[in-house]
C-alpha cells in the first residue's frame, strides 16, 4: 500500500485584494519560503515541485509554472502543474502527496496561488463566445439558484447564510493572514448589505484576493528530521462528476458524498461528526456551509442548517468549521483549496495560533470546484496512521 | 529618486475562431428556424438541450434529434441585482433554469414580463422569440422566457432536476 | 516501483483544422477506442487524468466539458494537468504506484487551429520583461536553432534531413497530417521564415486528441498480450529565462533520461517530441541516442502532426504501440513543454 506522507512545513502569504508589492514570482516565494522555513529546509532539499492554480487567464500567463520554475527552485527538478478548477488547491496538494505516497520522492514542495489583480478576472471568466447564452450573471448567478433549491428542500430559516458569514468573518479576526478583518461586523450589517444575486447578499460572498499557500510534504523517513511536529495524511481522495446531466443533484452532489465516504473509509472514521475535531471547508458563498455539512455526512440531509443555527460549527462548537475564517475571508481562488488543506494540517499540528481549536487531533480539508462537480479532500491527523 | 514602479500594463489581444461542434450546430440551426432541438442519448434515453454531442453520464455520442417545446417550468432561479459589464439587461433581472417540456435538463435563460418577487419555482413559462426576420443561429433568437399563466408544476415533478 | 504498462493507445488523425467537431466530439471516439482495446471499462478504471490548456481552447475551465467524453458517472477519481498529456500519464503512473488501484485512463486534447498558436505561446514567457516584446514561438525557436548552428556540430542540412526523414515516415502513418515528400536540396534553397528556420523546420498547426490506458501487474497482462512496461519515467524543468541556459543543449532532457534509466542500452524505436527540426538534433545529443536507436521517430513525429498538449502523449503512445504490436522490444519516448525545450519527460518502455 501507499507510503505514509507527512506535512512538515506550511506557509501562506498575507492575502489582499491586490498585492502590488510583489510580482507573481514574489508572491509564490513568500508562501514557499515560509513553508521551507517551517520545515527547516531550503529549496536545495526539495526533490520536486507541484504547483496549482485556477485558469491561466487570471494572470494572463500561459502555463505560468514554466515562468516560475526559477523562483520556486525547480530548475533541474520535476515540476507538475495541476488545474482542476476551484478544487485545484486541494488537488495540487493531493498530487504532491501522491508522489511521496508512491515512494518516488522524499520531499515535495507544493504551492498554489492566484494573483487575480494582474488580469481582469471578469474578462478571464467570460470570453465573448458567440454561440453561448448572453445572460451574464457572474459566479453568484450560477450558484444562487442552487442555494434557492437548498432552502426550498431543507426549509432552512432565511438567516442561516448571514450567520455563517458572521461566524467566518469573526473567525478571520483570529487569523493574521486573512484578507478581510472586519472588526465591527454585525448580523445587522450583513442583513443590510446589498442583495446581489437573491438569495445571496454581498456580505455572504467571498472576496477576490491575491495570495498563495505552500506546503512541504515528506516521507516518513524525512519527517524524522523535521524540527516541528508534522501532520500526517490519514486519507485523501478526488472525485469528479459531469457538470450538467439529467437529474443531477447540484445541492448535494454525489461526487462530494462519495469523496467524503472514501476519505472516512481510509481514515477508519465511522462517525465523522464525533471523530473529526475541526474542518476547513470550501465555502465561497455562506449558504454552502450547511449544504456541505450534509454532503460531507456531518448532518442528515435537510438538517445541515441546524448545525449553524445551534452553533455546532462555531469556533467553540463541537465541530468548528473554518476557524481560519475560510474562503469567505480570503479567496485567492487557486490557493483557496490548498489553504483549506493547510489550515486543517495547522490545526492538528497545534500551530494555528489564535484560531487553534483546542486539542484538535484529526481535521478535514475540503475543496470543490467548477459547478460543484470536482471534489478534493484529505483527512490529516497528529499521529502517524 | 524616481517614482517606484509597481506594475506595467501589457495589453493582450487574442482572436479565436470557435468551433461549436456538430451537435450544438444542429441546435443553433434550429434556433435560426424558431425551433429548439435537443438530442436523446441512445443509452439512457435522456434528452439533452442544448445538445453537446455526448451524453455526459454515458460517454456515448447523441445523434437522434428531438424537437422540443418552447414551454417549460422554472426549476430554480436567481434575481440578479447588480449590473454586469457586457450584460444587455438592466438589473434587477431574473436568471432562471428552465426545464423545457420533453427535455431532461434545464437550460439557463432570462425571465421577463413578471415582477421579480412574483417568480416561483415551478412556474410555467414560454419562450418569447425575436421576430422571424431576426432569427439567427444563436440563443439570442429567444429574447427571454415569460410566464404562461398555467398552474405551477408541483415541486415533486421537478425536484429531480435541482 | 510497481510494474505499470501501457496496454492500449488511440489517437485522432491529426488535421489542420477540424471545423466541424468540438473537443468533446474529437475526444469521445478516441477514449472509447482506447478503453475498448484494453477491455477495461470506464467503471473499472481506478484513476483518470488529462492534459490540456485553457489558453489553447480560448476559454477557462475548458477541460471540464471534456470530461463528458468519458461519461464520468458514477463519479470517478479524476485529475487534470495544464500540461501536455505526457505529464498526465506521469501523474497516473505515480498514482498506480500506491497499489490500491490497477488501471488508469489518460487523455489529452488540443485544437491549435482556433487561435494563432505561435502568438499564443508567447504568453509562456516572462510577463514582465519578455512578453511586452511579444516574440512569437517561431522566433524564440529560431534563437535556439541559431545557438545550435553556431555550436558548429549541426548544420542546416542536418535539419533538412530530419524534416525529409519525418515526411518519408509520415507516408505510412495514417494519423499524420503533413505527408508531402521533401526534396532536401530544393527545401534548403527556400528562404527562411525566421532565420535560420525554413518552413520545413517548423511544425504544422494541428487539431488532435489521444488516449492511453495504463494497467499494473497482472491486470496489464490480462488487458494486453504484449504490454509496454514502463521501466523508467522522469521529467525535469530548467530555468525559464532564455538567457540563463545554453539553448544549444538540453540539460533537463539529459537529466530526465538519466533518472529514467534511458542512458544505457539500445532502443528499437525512439519517439522524440521535437516540434522543430533543430530540437530533434539537440535532443538526440542530450539523450545520447547516437546510433542507439534503430528507428528514429518512425511516426514522423511532431514535424508532421503537432496537436499542442497532445503531441507528447502521442510519442509515448506511438512508442508503446510498437511494443504492443511486436515490432519493438525496447522503446524510448520523450515529451517536451515550454519555450526552447524548457521541460522534458523521458519514458523507457519494454516488452516482457
Amino acid at each position: 500500500m501507499a507510503n505514509p506522507c507527512a506535512i512538515a512545513g506550511i506557509g501562506q502569504t498575507r492575502h489582499a485584494s491586490q498585492r502590488a508589492d510583489v510580482s507573481i514570482a514574489g508572491l509564490v516565494r513568500e508562501a514557499a519560503l515560509r513553508a521551507l522555513e517551517d520545515a527547516a529546509l531550503t529549496f536545495a532539499d526539495i526533490d520536486a515541485v507541484v504547483i496549482g492554480k485556477a485558469p491561466d487567464m487570471f494572470e494572463g500567463v500561459m502555463m505560468p509554472e514554466l515562468m516560475l520554475a526559477d523562483a520556486l527552485g525547480a530548475a533541474g527538478k520535476p515540476m507538475l502543474r495541476v488545474h482542476t478548477a476551484g478544487s485545484v488547491g486541494g488537488s495540487t496538494a493531493l498530487v504532491a502527496a501522491s508522489l511521496v505516497q508512491a515512494g518516488i520522492h522524499e520531499r515535495v514542495l507544493t504551492v498554489a496561488f492566484e494573483k487575480q489583480s494582474e488580469s481582469d478576472a471578469m474578462w478571464a471568466l467570460a470570453p465573448k463566445i458567440p454561440f453561448q447564452p448572453t445572460v451574464v450573471a457572474g459566479a453568484g448567478g450560477y450558484f444562487a439558484p442552487h442555494i434557492r433549491a437548498y432552502i426550498r428542500r431543507s426549509g432552512a430559516p432565511l438567516d442561516i447564510g448571514m450567520r455563517v458569514a458572521l461566524k467566518d468573518r469573526l473567525n478571520a479576526l483570529r487569523n493574521p493572514y486573512a484578507h478581510l478583518h472586519q472588526e465591527d461586523i454585525t448580523l445587522e450589517q450583513i442583513a443590510q448589505s446589498p442583495m446581489l444575486w437573491d438569495p445571496i447578499r454581498y456580505a455572504e460572498t467571498c472576496p477576490s484576493s491575491d495570495g498563495a499557500c505552500a506546503m512541504v510534504l515528506v516521507s516518513e523517513q524525512a519527517a524524522r528530521s523535521a524540527p516541528h511536529r508534522p501532520a500526517w495524511v490519514h486519507a485523501s481522495a478526488m472525485r469528479s462528476e459531469p457538470t450538467m446531466f439529467a437529474g443531477r443533484d447540484q445541492v448535494n452532489p454525489r461526487a462530494g458524498q462519495e469523496c467524503a465516504a472514501a476519505v472516512y473509509h481510509q481514515a477508519g472514521i465511522t462517525d465523522p461528526r464525533r471523530e473529526i475535531d475541526a474542518a476547513e471547508i470550501y465555502v465561497p458563498f455562506s449558504w454552502y456551509e450547511p449544504m456541505w455539512m450534509e454532503n460531507l455526512g456531518f448532518a442528515p440531509e435537510g438538517t445541515g442548517w441546524r448545525m449553524t443555527l445551534e452553533g455546532a460549527t462555531a469556533f467553540d462548537g463541537d465541530l468548528p468549521v473554518n476557524p481560519s475564517g475560510g474562503v469567505l475571508s480570503s479567496n485567492p481562488i487557486g490557493a483557496s483549496g490548498m489553504l483549506r488543506f493547510a489550515e486543517a494540517a495547522m490545526q492538528v499540528r497545534g500551530q494555528a495560533g489564535e484560531h487553534q481549536v483546542d486539542g484538535a487531533k484529526r481535521a478535514l480539508g475540503h475543496a470543490y470546484g467548477g459547478g460543484s462537480q470536482f471534489f478534493a479532500m484529505w483527512i490529516v491527523g497528529s499521529e502517524k496512521p | 529618486m524616481s517614482e517606484q514602479v509597481y506594475g506595467i500594463k501589457v495589453p493582450i489581444r487574442l482572436d479565436y475562431t470557435y468551433v461549436v461542434g456538430t451537435a450544438p450546430a444542429r441546435f443553433l440551426r434550429g434556433l435560426a428556424q424558431g425551433k429548439i432541438v435537443g438530442q436523446r442519448c441512445p443509452s439512457c434515453a435522456k434528452v439533452y438541450v442544448p445538445p453537446r454531442g455526448s451524453c455526459p453520464t454515458c460517454g456515448v455520442p447523441t445523434r437522434d434529434d428531438v424537437a422540443l417545446s418552447d414551454k417549460g417550468i422554472v426549476t430554480t432561479f436567481c434575481v440578479v441585482n447588480i449590473p454586469f459589464a457586457g450584460s444587455a439587461v438592466k438589473a434587477p433581472y431574473v436568471s432562471a433554469s428552465v426545464l423545457l417540456d420533453g427535455a431532461d435538463i434545464p437550460l439557463f435563460h432570462l425571465l421577463q414580463e413578471v415582477a421579480t418577487e412574483d417568480v416561483r419555482m415551478g412556474m410555467r413559462v414560454e419562450a418569447v422569440w425575436v421576430p422571424n426576420d431576426e432569427l439567427q443561429p444563436s440563443m439570442n433568437s429567444i429574447r427571454y422566457f415569460r410566464p404562461t399563466g398555467e398552474p405551477d408544476a408541483p415541486f415533486e415533478s421537478f425536484k429531480e432536476h435541482l | 516501483m510497481r510494474d505499470v504498462a501501457v496496454v492500449s493507445f488511440a489517437q485522432a488523425p491529426s488535421v489542420r483544422a477540424d471545423q466541424l467537431r468540438n473537443e468533446v466530439e474529437i475526444l469521445m471516439p478516441v477514449v472509447a477506442e482506447a478503453l475498448g482495446r484494453s477491455g477495461i471499462s470506464k467503471h473499472e478504471i481506478g484513476f483518470t487524468c488529462s492534459g490540456s490548456s485553457d489558453y489553447l481552447a480560448g476559454q477557462p475551465f475548458s477541460f471540464v466539458m471534456a470530461l463528458d467524453a468519458v461519461g464520468a458517472w458514477p463519479p470517478m477519481a479524476e485529475s487534470h494537468v495544464e500540461m501536455d498529456g505526457a505529464w498526465a500519464l506521469y501523474e497516473a503512473w505515480a498514482r498506480l504506484q500506491h497499489g490500491d488501484i490497477d488501471s488508469a485512463l489518460v487523455y489529452a486534447f488540443g485544437k491549435s487551429s482556433m487561435g494563432d498558436i505561435a502568438e499564443l505561446l508567447t504568453l509562456q514567457l516572462d510577463p514582465y520583461s519578455v512578453v511586452p516584446l511579444w516574440p512569437d514561438a517561431v522566433s524564440v525557436a529560431a534563437l535556439q536553432a541559431r545557438a545550435m548552428l553556431d555550436g558548429g556540430h549541426h548544420s542546416e542540412r542536418d535539419m533538412a534531413a530530419v524534416a525529409a526523414r519525418s515526411r518519408r515516415d509520415a507516408a505510412s502513418n495514417p494519423n499524420a497530417q503533413v505527408r508531402t515528400p521533401l526534396d532536401e536540396a530544393a527545401a534548403l534553397a527556400e528562404p527562411c521564415i525566421v532565420s535560420p528556420l525554413r518552413e520545413h523546420d517548423c511544425p504544422p498547426v494541428s487539431d488532435g486528441a489521444a488516449a492511453i490506458v495504463l494497467a499494473a501487474g497482472e491486470r496489464a497482462r490480462q488487458a494486453c498480450a504484449r504490454p509496454a512496461w514502463i521501466r523508467g519515467i522522469d521529467h525535469r524543468i530548467e530555468p525559464a529565462s532564455l538567457g540563463a541556459r545554453d539553448l544549444a543543449t538540453s540539460q533537463s532532457a539529459a537529466l530526465a533520461a538519466r533518472h529514467a534509466g534511458a542512458l544505457g542500452g539500445a532502443f528499437d524505436v525512439a519517439e522524440i517530441h521535437a516540434p522543430f527540426t533543430h530540437q530533434e538534433l539537440i535532443l538526440r545529443d542530450a539523450l545520447g541516442l547516437g546510433d542507439r536507436a534503430t528507428a528514429m521517430n518512425p511516426s514522423g513525429g511532431a514535424l508532421v502532426a503537432n496537436p499542442v498538449m497532445v503531441a507528447g502523449l502521442i510519442r509515448i503512445g506511438e512508442a508503446a504501440q510498437r511494443i504492443i504490436d511486436g515490432r519493438a522490444r525496447r522503446a524510448l519516448a520523450h515529451a517536451t513543454s515550454g519555450p526552447c525545450l524548457q521541460q522534458n519527460l523521458v519514458c523507457v518502455l519494454e516488452a516482457d
